[in-house]
């Protein structure tokens, strides 16, 4: 892999949040990896393990508590300028989980969508700033006249896909996608799916995709990485990860994926995993997985696992499949 | 007889069948007519017929209040010792008090004065809670939790206590009620304010703002105010008919505003005393402040229908 191609590095990335007193909730826990530009690359895990927060860390709106997020090449935590930050909100956008939260009910669409064009000063009159929504509009589907209508009027894949045209106003290069379908009809997924893949296609945007969906998941992404409370579990291609995981977790999480063809659907065996997930406050040593783990070792209870390449490309934390 | 019905349908030829195209733009179409949260709001407040009652019956009162002392041929403080204790009559609405001064420009010059109070306090509440309320939330960590305590601490002195105690340090007045009024009556509004926008400030609309590079300034502005402005509306019209009723109590006690001012606690202290004589002295001016409190309290919850529709269903 070429390093000119890193579009978005992020490199041992740590977010904690105080709870009470003296313990500390490790939502996102010394996590490393790349995303090449023009590429998806899909972030699964169940809920709760940080694949949001690890999102909002990445785009700034929380302050990390540890670790580094370099940019087209700049590093970006706490070292920006007013100015450097001003850019980096033009150029790395985000869309959100919630069509309902995410949109002021109090704006009209054509206000919302031409937020980021006012903040960058991108239209030079009323007339262009206009234009420009309308052309955004367009672009994800809607049309003219519902410029001037307020949020509440529209159905969650329309206001998902006002969205879309909030953040593609600006023009960004990287997007993070935080479960941007989750919250739609099945059949409204579809189209937004289709929306995502067109605008990369025609603009080259790059994706942080954040999902819990497998198949969606599968579908987008250029490549995949697992998360597994708070940390990367595994990380590689998408045809890599579905067809060859090395993880014991992310094992056990993709033979849940039911099968279309129902004869093979009848032999698919599928691992259970015992226990629960173990509270993220206050960790003990070792690796996060080791309790639930079938192949758990003494070592994996004493020492947690390095994020290392055991294939090319191919990235596990895990002492058994790096033996 | 189903059967045959069924039947019928299987015999329908497949040539009949034609193929409906789906109009992209058909759609995506809104049928409803675009309305802002005003306009939603004004329509589901006009389907509550007892609030458009009340804000008829307030518009009326404000009309009087500011016209009546204009038209009327008698000035308020103006005495007739040749007409005291008259009935109703056509020279004298309402009749006249102890000193002949006419009751219908007193109770109407008094209605003014009780509402300019109602209106000033409402306001003062909205400035300084608002503000108290959004820096609260906003800035949030240590300053909102020592903010807190003190509005804790306000709240656990009892309210008239406070406005008694200012009233007697301070000179009898108009503004005097409003300083007392003022001086406690922000808590609420204060708390309403920061709960909502501490509500708002994690929605993700917010976070999309940040994320756009929006400035706090305009988050705050654009963002966080608006979305507050419903509550601040709700509160301020309860706000009103409590300190309108505050004033009338102060002054029916005798702590409030004095002769020859008149306002609505003023007129009915001084019906009160010759009510089994006079008993018009006192009826007029208790009607018109009931008709504000209540008219006040059905709007306020009207408006609380029809601009925050979650909280009632």
């Amino acid at each position: 892999m070429n390093d000119k191609n890193v579009l978005v590095s992020v490199q041992h990335l740590k977010k904690y949040f105080p709870v009470g007193k003296k313990q500390t909730l490790k939502a996102v826990d010394d996590v490393t990896f790349d995303i090449y530009k023009g590429e998806t690359l899909g972030l699964v895990g169940e809920s709760g393990c940080g694949k949001s927060t690890l999102g909002r860390t990445v785009i700034q709106l929380y302050k990390p508590t540890d670790g580094k997020v370099i940019f087209d090449g700049k590093e970006v935590v706490g070292k920006q300028s007013a100015a450097e930050h001003k850019e980096f909100t033009r150029r790395v956008q985000m869309v959100f989980q919630d069509p309902y939260a995410s949109l002021n009910q109090r704006m009209k669409v054509m206000d919302i969508v031409a937020e980021g064009i006012d903040n960058h000063g991108l239209a030079k009159d009323r007339k262009e700033r206009e234009e420009m929504v309308i052309r955004l509009l367009e672009t994800v589907g809607l049309q003219r006249e519902h410029a001037n209508r307020f949020p509440h009027e529209f159905s969650g894949g329309q206001r998902q896909r006002v969205g879309i045209a909030r953040a593609l106003a600006v023009n960004p290069d990287f997007i993070i996608a935080d479960e941007p379908i989750s919250a739609l009809d099945v059949s409204i997924q579809a189209q937004v799916i289709n929306l995502f893949q067109d605008l990369q296609k025609e603009r080259g945007l790059t994706y942080l995709f954040i999902a819990h969906d497998l198949s969606m998941i599968k579908h987008i992404s250029d490549r995949v990485g697992v998360m597994y409370l708070g940390s990367m579990v595994e990380l590689t291609t998408s045809d890599e990860i579905f067809e060859h995981p090395l993880h014991p977790y992310t094992q056990a999480m993709f033979s849940a994926i039911p099968l279309a063809d129902p004869k093979l659907e009848t032999s698919r065996k599928r691992i259970m995993l015992h226990g629960s997930i173990p509270s993220p406050v206050n960790l003990g040593p070792g690796c996060r997985f080791a309790g639930r783990c079938p192949y758990a070792t003494d070592r994996c209870r004493q020492e947690s696992p390095a994020f290392q390449e055991v294939a090319p490309g191919h990235f596990v934390a895990c002492h058994e499949v790096q033996k | 007889m189903n059967q045959e019905k069924n039947m019928d349908y299987q015999n329908i030829p497949r040539e009949l069948f034609t193929k409906v195209q789906v109009d992209q733009g058909e759609r995506e179409r809104i049928g409803r007519p675009s309305l802002t949260a005003w306009q939603d709001g004004w329509i589901r407040l006009k389907q509550n017929k007892a609030a458009v009652v009340s804000l008829f019956v307030i518009i009326a009162i404000v009309a009087l209040a500011i016209l009546g002392p204009v038209f009327s041929p008698y000035n308020f403080a103006q005495t007739d010792y040749s007409a005291t204790y008259q009935g109703p009559s056509l020279a004298h609405l309402f009749g006249t008090d102890m000193y002949g001064r006419d009751q219908f420009t007193r109770i109407w010059y008094g209605t003014r004065i009780s509402l300019l109070i109602g209106f000033v306090a409402a306001c003062l509440d909205l400035f300084v809670g608002v503000t108290y309320g959004a820096v609260s939330a906003l800035l949030g960590g240590k300053v909102d939790a020592i903010m807190q305590r003190i509005i804790e601490i306000l709240v656990g002195i009892p309210h008239l206590i406070i406005v008694i105690l200012l009233m007697m340090v301070l000179p009898a007045g108009v503004g005097t009620i409003i300083v007392a009024l003022a001086i406690t009556g922000w808590v609420n509004m204060a708390r309403l304010v920061r709960a909502r926008i501490l509500q708002l400030k994690n929605q993700e609309f917010v976070m999309a703002a940040e994320v756009l590079g929006t400035s706090q300034k305009n988050i705050i502005l654009r963002h966080l105010i608006p979305n507050t402005v419903g509550i601040i509306v709700i509160n301020a019209m309860f706000t009103i008919p409590s300190a309108i009723f505050t004033e009338a109590f102060l002054s029916f006690i005798g702590i409030g505003l004095s002769e020859p001012q008149a306002s609505l606690g003023v007129l009915i202290n001084n019906g009160y005393s010759v009510l089994q004589s006079y008993p018009y002295l006192l009826i007029c001016p208790a009607i018109v402040i009931i008709l504000i409190m209540v008219c006040f309290s059905i709007l306020g919850d009207g408006l609380r229908d029809a601009l925050d529709p979650r909280m009632s269903k």
